[in-house]
């Protein structure tokens, strides 16, 4: 399945692709909107790691074995077989945070608010995940995993 | 054609029925479980007595989980005996249920301790859907009820009773709540929530007797003497495992079932998982006890695979735990609470709004804890797991924002494996 790869060499810290995650997971999908109109503004599901010069960006890795399914205690996280996306289904969550403590990753992230969390669903409905499609520096790609992987 | 039998229909259960289908297309997949319900979330019986989820809300599974599993199920059958040299199990009715491979994923049980006054009406226990449809029958605002336990049943059971405007009175025989998974710090952050919602804390002691005119109860005395009033009690001791099957069976036993890293029993075809057993743990590198719901999925998981034929060791869990307990976030995991030992370097953060510890031996993570704010935990609970050298990032390991970027590169590459497969073909990155 193809999965979001980060190049950090080009990686400039923008966090452009936050900034995407966030409106294409807001109610508007407009960013003026999201960012200013809208009470319950997303949270985004991409990390930029960053310290000094280095920084690149993290999120979900849709892993073959995904810990975070196999220790969720509602059944709310899922991996599709079919397409081997895992998803949150924020519905069913209880914001428990156990998913929180054994992704080696850190990639479900708390929405205390809400008490659920978010997670990295690759842009359904889309060719293209939207951090990929606007990093301004071809930092992040969206490819194939390795045969290895 | 293979006749794989699991006994037990929460996490272990199901865990074990989706490996065995991933390997095995054909084989028929039994599962008995002495409850009438479809496969359920058992620390959501919460948020069933706080009437926050239904009983559909609550299934493990979709509706649809046992046909497209391909799993006969046997609701509310218990299991009387195991013949093992039959290779069956009589139930109830008096029925008999073949297998080829056997595995028990039957849990733990409550623990009531025999107390003067036991026998009246107004005693409950908090583990199953029905103990939730019991107390959610009488409960009304304004209530009173004694919980006896600071754990994490009885913090999960005075939550779900606060929210339905009971009066609640916690007696916890330690000093502090939570006293087994968090350090005294931490759980005075948990009873400063507690006291906030109105409940009142008698730590340090015990229930001595209860007490009533009539044969239901009107109240409890402690050790000290003192008297609490309540028309309700919930013993939130604890669980054991139940082992009234394997008990005069040849399956080796101590507190829990003995198994292997591949979940097998003693008893050749047997296996065994979740709350009933005494699994690998990782970080003490011994067999325990480890009832903890993550582990009984992933130890059903190894389990079925074994059963399959697909010998894959289970890698074993540690003490680990997540609460959002009156909604303040905790994560725990490892070894927090030590006294003054010697070997062990222990970091801790105060900087409000939240409090972060991690014990370290001999520059790995030992054991990590998280209050106020929880976020990418798991970064560090896999350092820990994976018993990675963390000298080199110790200084920046408590900070807030500690990220993969704060490893050494060789490191985070390592750990994060974030090459894909056009990189590592023709050495240069390509747009999809």
């Amino acid at each position: 399945m193809k999965k979001i790869y980060p190049k950090e060499e080009v990686c400039v810290n923008c966090h452009l692709c936050q900034v995407w995650c966030l409106v294409e997971h807001s109610k508007s999908k407009d960013i003026l909107k999201a960012y200013k109109r809208e009470k319950d503004r997303p949270i985004p599901r991409v990390h930029v790691e960053e310290k000094g010069n280095i920084s690149f960006a993290v999120q979900c890795r849709h892993c073959k074995e995904p810990v975070c399914v196999y220790s969720c205690i509602t059944g709310a996280m899922t991996k599709d077989p079919v397409t081997g996306v895992v998803t949150v289904d924020s519905e069913r969550c209880i914001g428990c945070w156990t998913c929180v403590l054994v992704c080696p990753y850190g990639a479900p992230l708390p929405d205390y608010g809400n008490e659920h969390v978010v997670k990295c669903d690759l842009c359904p409905g889309r060719q293209t995940p939207v951090c990929v499609e606007n990093c301004p520096n071809e930092a992040l790609i969206y490819a194939e995993e390795p045969v290895s992987g | 054609m293979k006749n794989y039998l699991i006994i037990g229909n929460s996490a272990g259960g199901i865990g074990a029925s989706e490996a065995i289908r991933e390997l095995d297309k054909q084989g028929n997949i039994t599962i008995i479980s002495d409850e009438s319900y479809h496969t359920y979330s058992r620390p959501m019986i919460s948020e069933y007595l706080s009437h926050e989820r239904t009983y559909e809300q609550m299934f493990f599974r979709p509706a649809d989980f046992y046909t497209k599993c391909g799993v006969n199920f046997m609701p509310g059958k218990r299991v009387q005996k195991l013949d093992l040299g039959g290779r069956s199990v009589l139930l109830d009715d008096n029925r008999k249920v073949a297998f080829d491979y056997l595995l028990l994923a039957c849990g733990g049980q409550p623990i009531v301790p025999r107390t003067e006054g036991g026998d009246r009406k107004g005693i409950f226990s908090f583990t199953t859907l029905d103990d939730a449809k019991k107390l959610d029958k009488i409960v009304n605002i304004g209530s009173q009820a004694v919980v006896i336990g600071g754990g994490l049943i009885g913090m999960s059971l005075t939550q779900a009773l606060v929210k339905r405007g009971v009066k609640v009175t916690v007696v916890e025989l330690k000093d502090h709540v939570l006293n087994t998974i968090l350090d005294a710090r931490a759980s005075t952050l948990v009873e400063e929530k507690l006291k906030a919602a109105g409940v009142r804390l008698v730590m340090g002691h015990t229930v001595a007797r209860i007490v009533g005119k009539s044969d239901a109860v009107e109240g409890v005395e402690l050790d000290n003497g003192e008297r609490i009033d309540c028309e309700m009690l919930v013993f939130a001791i604890g669980v054991s495992p139940r082992l009234e099957l394997v008990k005069g069976t040849e399956i080796a036993v101590n507190r829990g079932i003995l198994i292997d890293r591949n979940m097998k029993t003693s008893y050749p075809g047997v296996y065994a998982c979740g709350d009933m057993v005494e699994g690998y743990d990782f970080l003490l590198k011994t067999n325990r006890l480890l009832p903890i719901w993550p582990a009984a999925y992933v130890g059903g998981r190894a389990a079925g695979f074994s059963m399959g034929g697909l010998d894959k060791e289970y890698a074993g869990a540690t003490v680990m735990n997540a609460l959002n307990y009156f909604s303040y976030p905790l994560v725990a995991a490892g070894l927090v609470n030590l006294e003054k030992d010697t070997g062990y370097e222990v970091l801790v953060s105060l900087k409000a709004p939240y409090y972060r510890k991690v014990v370290l031996k001999d520059n790995r993570i030992v054991g990590l804890l998280y209050a106020g704010l929880v976020d990418r935990a798991g970064i560090l609970y896999g350092l820990m797991k994976d018993g990675v050298d963390v000298s080199s990032f110790k200084g920046d390991l408590l900070s807030p924002s500690f990220n993969f970027a704060s490893m050494p590169e060789a490191l985070r590459k390592e750990r994060l494996k974030l090459t894909p497969k056009a990189q590592e073909k023709e050495g240069a990155l390509q747009r999809a």
